[in-house]
């Protein structure tokens, strides 16, 4: 699905990420885990094309393309989706018209017809209510004063919407109680599937519990240091970061 | 990305303007310049009764006097008064029949996308189509004066309902104003008037469409609008004018009176050819636009959404003189390229619990510079008086500036005022999340700053609305990159 090689990256002169090498295959869920600071959330908005950051060497490519230098809309076309750690409002602009926008676009690039009207509001509302959202949501504007649980839950629901092929979720587990929480584990385990992938970037165990992954990396200082199973997670819980670092 | 940004900003505004073309078509023109003789011969050419020659010689004789403003924060050429001609009209005389409209004519305003003919037009949307210095044809006249509603051209009025006139001719705007204000009554060629009365409900939307055509002319016209006890009305203005490379005057004087229980909303959508991106060319808009809430419980509100001029200078105001009037100023001005923009409104609360709304979004991009600026007076009967404000200016790109001037004069103790004022740049997150969802950026920019409208927008008639929010996409095209 995705191959990063040998990815470094800076921003205004600082390098950040220090030669990421990371393969998921389709059908995979990928965890990074790393110290505050470590450029796990760097890694996302490189990945996405975020364009405040500068790629001062390596690659990324999305099923053999080449999308290193990819503007962020086509890599978004070509089924990069990320979950933001922190998503920013638009104010006035309203979830629905958002959405709908996005996944027409989407759609669009396919080759498929514009989703109308009706069609869009009822698969919006099944999802909304599997995620415990009213369907006032729509009508709000996007993310304009949304509780820290109802950005990520909106963030669900445009992954589940927009059902791209790789999903990076930037700390998609923060800040939420213990019922939404679990709430987004279903809504992520309800998209993935054997033909896309999942990179999910979390400082705790508790939505592993949900979600099982099947490789864990750990990040140190641009780099990813360690990677293997969920025995790794369970270490990190217990020690920490620092028996890394040698 | 900010490099980019500029690169793109500075390619921007290649763009072309819709709506530039001329259209051929026979004319009389005055020859330039101005004097009582021209003042004269236009009025002539009008059939005017005497009382209005001698209105308009009055006008003219302050307006020599006075002097050209310069508070406000627009920088122009001092404009040559007697370069311009002041009068100039196609050949054929306006008709009740559409078939007696010049073809050219009719032309033009189906590229304008505003159809004449009423079997076509919009449902429910009466129009008076002004070109240049004359009114060519009013639609659903007929329909409209079975409900007693009056719609017509301000020359019409003048024969056919002269009491009206003049009762209400400068009741609003006195002749001696301001500059413009008193060069527009001077020598004022057309325009539309509306009466509503007692007690009507105005069954359909009306508007003018206001086109300037030829080269060297001034265009001043004259709105009046008359809401009687109870009735409530909605207008809409609409504006366009060729390309050119000389800048023209427009000089508008437009009035309302809601009487007791009465509403006027009165919608600009503003799109005056801006100039090019040298800021060559373009329509100097100076515009008076005021309203006297006149009677107890009367309400007048402007919505304007201003994407075009050179130049803008207008202050739509409202006077609150009814006990428990309201008056409310919604704007949109959109300044790119070398475009300058001066507006906001007056709002003068003289009767007891009457209250005021003012809602801006300006919004600069290229080198535009745009200028809010506002009064709230609340004089000292005016018990219980209320304003709210809110006035947030977005800023696309380094190189264009926002500018707010709030004035408050508070003479009675009671007054509740709430003043809020925002600047934000269009911001680079935003456009990463809408673009990470696969939206474009020009769609992206255009989404950002609909939002941004939104509050605006919802005050126009869903049509205009429409029209509102594919204008602001077109101006703001490829303005970021
Ligand atoms: N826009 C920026 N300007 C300056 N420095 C930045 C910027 N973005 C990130 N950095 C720096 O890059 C480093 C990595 O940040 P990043 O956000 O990727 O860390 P993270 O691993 O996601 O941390 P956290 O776990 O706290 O979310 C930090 O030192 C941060 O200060
Ligand atoms: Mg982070």
């Amino acid at each position: 699905m995705i191959k990063i090689k040998n990815l470094e990256a800076s921003i205004d002169d600082k390098t950040i990420l220090k030669g990421i090498d990371l393969e998921i295959p389709a059908g995979e869920v990928h965890v990074i885990m790393g110290r505050n600071g470590s450029g796990k959330s760097t890694l996302a908005n490189v990945i996405a094309g975020n364009e405040a950051y500068e790629v001062d060497g390596g690659s990324i490519a999305m099923n053999d393309t080449d999308i290193t230098e990819m503007s962020i809309e086509n890599r978004a076309l070509e089924g990069i989706f990320l979950c933001f750690q922190y998503p920013v409002a638009i104010p006035g602009v309203g979830m629905a018209y958002f959405l709908r926008s996005a996944l027409n676009a989407h759609r669009k690039h396919q080759g498929k017809d514009e989703m109308d009207a009706l069609e869009f509001l009822n698969n919006a509302k099944a999802i909304l209510s599997e995620l415990g959202l009213d369907d006032s949501f729509l009508k709000r504007s996007i993310n304009d004063g949304f509780s820290g649980g109802e950005k990520k839950k909106s963030e669900i629901l445009q992954l589940l919407t927009i059902n791209p092929k790789l999903a990076v979720l930037d700390e998609t587990d923060s800040g939420l109680d213990v019922d939404a929480l679990r709430t987004v584990a279903k809504g992520v385990n309800k998209f993935k599937n054997e033909n896309n992938s999942v990179l999910i970037i979390t400082h705790y165990q508790r939505l592993l519990n949900y979600i099982k992954p099947d490789v864990v990396h750990l990040m140190i200082d641009g780099k990813i240091v360690e990677s293997g199973d969920m025995s790794l997670v369970e270490r990190v819980e217990k020690d920490g970061y620092s028996w890394l670092e040698k | 990305m900010v490099d980019k940004n500029q690169q793109v900003i500075d390619k921007t505004l290649d763009q072309e303007y819709k709506y530039g073309f001329t259209t051929d078509v026979d004319q009389t023109k005055f020859e330039p310049g101005l004097d009582e003789e021209v003042i004269a011969k236009l009025s002539k050419i009008k059939n005017e009764p005497e009382w209005l020659l001698e209105w308009r010689l009055k006008a003219f004789k302050n307006w020599k006097k006075m002097s050209e403003p310069t508070w406000a924060k627009i920088d122009y050429e001092p404009i040559d008064y007697q370069a311009l001609s002041y009068y100039a009209a196609p050949k054929q005389k306006k008709n009740d029949s559409l078939d007696d409209v010049d073809p050219e004519i009719l032309e033009t305003y189906n590229k304008l996308g505003i159809s004449l003919d009423e079997q076509k037009r919009l449902e429910g949307v009466a129009v008076d189509a002004v070109f240049d210095s004359v009114s060519i044809a009013t639609t659903f006249k007929d329909e409209l004066a079975k409900h007693g509603v009056i719609f017509c051209s301000f020359s019409e009025a003048v024969q056919d309902h002269p009491e009206l006139i003049k009762k209400y001719l400068g009741s609003v705007i006195p002749a001696t104003d301001n500059y413009f204000a008193a060069l527009n009554s001077a020598v004022f060629s057309d325009g539309s008037f509306v009466y509503i009365p007692k007690g009507v409900r105005c069954p359909m939307e009306l508007s003018t469409y206001f086109r300037i055509n030829a080269t060297n002319t001034g265009q001043f016209e004259r709105t009046l609008i008359i809401a009687d006890e109870g009735s409530y009305v909605s207008y809409l203005e609409g504006c366009t004018a060729p390309m050119r490379d000389e800048n023209q005057l427009h000089a508008a004087c437009v009035e309302l009176v809601a009487h007791k229980d009465a509403t006027i909303k009165y919608s600009t959508i503003q799109n005056w050819f801006s100039g090019d991106k040298e800021g060559k060319g373009g329509i100097y808009n100076f515009v008076t636009k005021r309203g006297n809430c006149l009677g107890d419980n009367s309400k007048i509100s402007w919505t304007q959404v201003e994407t075009g001029s050179a130049i803008t200078w207008k202050y739509p105001s409202v006077i609150m003189q009814g006990d428990n009037s309201v008056g409310e100023f919604y704007s949109v001005a959109v300044t790119k390229n070398k475009q300058q923009a001066d507006t906001g409104t007056k709002m003068i609360h003289i009767g007891k619990n009457t209250k005021s709304t003012i809602i801006t979004k300006g919004i600069s991009a290229g080198e535009g510079q745009n200028t809010y600026r506002g009064g709230v007076k609340i004089l000292k009967n005016a018990e219980n008086a209320q304003n709210f404000s809110q006035c947030d200016s977005i800023l696309i790109g380094d190189k264009c500036g926002a500018h707010t001037f709030p004035y408050i004069d508070v003479k009675n103790p009671s007054a509740k005022m709430e003043h809020e004022a925002t600047t934000s740049s269009i911001g680079e997150d935003q456009l990463f999340y809408c673009n990470q969802r696969g939206i474009k950026l020009d769609d992206a920019v255009s989404m950002i700053v609909n939002g941004f409208c939104k509050e605006v927008f919802e005050e126009l008639p869903m049509e205009f609305a429409v029209e509102a929010k594919q204008l602001i996409e077109v101006t703001l095209e490829n303005s970021v990159g």
